[in-house]
């Protein structure tokens, strides 16, 4: 479970977030909609500690992720996170990317990390691509590689930031259809999205970002089909 | 083989010696440049990390360091330093002179193009890392290094190529590496034209496999 409580987050004197409150149940699906600049990236940021808060508390499965003398580095062992920036090792190919945390981080031998890294890689669709260097790869492939890399370490929650967003529009389908299959097969996601209609689709419940707050929270037949909010109605019409 | 050993009979006075002189000189060229560039690299791999990290106190002053190094003429930094330590009463062999002020001076050229390597690799690729689980120091080595160093090879071959050839200048300090031997052969046999020629032929000899193994190296890292 991941408990976000009253998070305030800001960058000099720029406030990002103002009191975010949010509960991630296991098995979760949740996703983040809302105008550009409105802290949703940040968040998954805050929750695997690669940004500090200045306000509130993050607790994932009890720890306190930005408490004084929590290992963050355990800690995102158990919180996989995927990027809107293709970041491939580009040095290393396709099969010693997804192996190299699993082994280097868990300290599991070679010939078990190369297994591990052979079956996600197969479970993205990319089973075909073992030796390929990432920069022989279309983008909706590497998007597919960051999310087996991250599978790699069996975490418990996965954050997807914006991971569709920076890729030409015929290669979103492939990578949203592996959002749904992970989805699917019960995993708990954070996703942070401007597909709308996938929102809808797969998220058990939608929060709609606005101005560093939570403007409105619940299923998808709520937000999407029949907001309360009047800034969640707007910017839904402007993004249809 | 009769015909050169005929020609070097008549420019008198550069016997087969001599040949061996200049090997040996040239052994003493590339013990010194290697040491050089090793310890430099080393070193200003670690300077560069520190300026890329950009967050302690000392980081200006060791850019003005590193800057002096670089901007003060190499033969101007070797005859203070050779001549700064007898006042101090450690009085240092030209060789020991020669590789630290080389070392030094390397060492601020390869900050540079360490740093430019760091830099090199985006933040993106970084967080990336450390949301695996990475330490900081697993995402230097197993990251940062890697791509950074693929991204400078070809300037840090050309600082190790002008370092080899800057050797020369502890030739000021007394010590024979190639250029002090030729210039001794020289004043003996009254040949610079021969001896300048062999000379060059040496340093050729000398920086060729850096500048082969630096394009072998890059051919290697083509990933693309």
């Amino acid at each position: 479970m991941i408990e976000i409580k009253g998070v305030k987050k800001s960058y000099d004197d720029l406030e990002v977030l103002r009191g975010i409150d949010l509960t991630v149940e296991v098995g979760e699906v949740i996703s983040i909609i809302g105008a550009s600049g409105s802290g949703k990236s940040t968040l998954l940021y805050c929750i695997n500690g690669l940004e500090p808060i200045q306000g509130g508390q993050i607790v994932v499965d009890g720890v306190d992720v930005h408490a004084k003398g929590t290992d963050v580095n355990a800690l995102r062992r158990r919180i996989g996170m995927v990027f809107q920036q293709y970041n491939a090792f580009p040095h290393l190919t396709t099969l010693e990317n997804v192996a190299l945390a699993p082994k280097i981080v868990l300290g599991k031998p070679k010939a078990e990390a190369a297994e591990i890294a052979r079956r996600q890689l197969a479970h993205v669709g990319l089973g075909d691509k073992l030796d390929v260097y990432p920069g022989r790869m279309s983008g909706g492939q590497q998007q597919r590689l960051a999310i087996a890399r991250a599978l790699a370490m069996e975490p418990g929650y996965m954050l997807f930031d914006e991971v569709t967003s920076a890729l030409d529009p015929e290669l979103v389908g492939e990578v949203l259809d592996t959002l749904r299959l992970l989805s699917d097969e019960g995993m708990t996601m954070l996703v942070v999205t401007h597909e709308i209609g996938f929102a809808r689709d797969v998220s058990d419940r939608i929060a709609y970002f606005h101005e560093g707050v939570i403007e409105e929270l619940g299923p998808p037949s709520q937000v999407i089909q029949d907001p309360t909010s009047d800034k969640t109605r707007k910017f839904l019409a402007n993004v249809r | 083989m009769e015909s050169t050993g005929s020609a070097i009979s008549f420019f008198t006075g550069f016997k087969a010696a001599d040949l061996w002189l200049l090997t040996e000189a040239a052994g003493r060229t590339l013990l010194i440049s290697a040491l050089s560039i090793t310890c430099g690299s080393i070193l200003g791999m670690v300077f560069g990390w520190i300026l890329s990290v950009g967050k302690w106190r000392g980081d200006a002053t060791l850019g003005v360091v590193l800057d002096a190094f670089r901007s003060v003429p190499l033969i101007i930094q070797l005859i203070l330093f050779y001549n700064f330590f007898p006042i101090i009463g450690f009085p240092l062999d030209p060789f020991v002179s020669g590789t630290i002020v080389l070392s030094l001076y390397t060492s601020a050229l390869v900050a540079a193009v360490a740093r430019g390597g760091i830099e090199a690799v985006p933040t993106v690729t970084r967080r990336a890392a450390r949301s695996l689980g990475l330490t900081y120091w697993q995402d230097l080595r197993y990251i940062v290094l890697p791509i950074g160093l693929r991204a400078v090879l070809p300037s840090w071959a050309g600082v190790a190529l002008g370092v080899l050839k800057d050797s020369a200048l502890v030739s000021v300090l007394g010590y024979v590496e190639l250029l002090r031997a030729s210039q001794i052969l020289i004043t003996r046999t009254q040949e610079p034209f021969l001896i300048l020629g062999l000379v060059g032929a040496f340093y050729f000899a000398l920086s060729f496999p850096i500048a082969r193994l630096s394009e072998r190296l890059e051919r290697r890292w083509q990933y693309d």
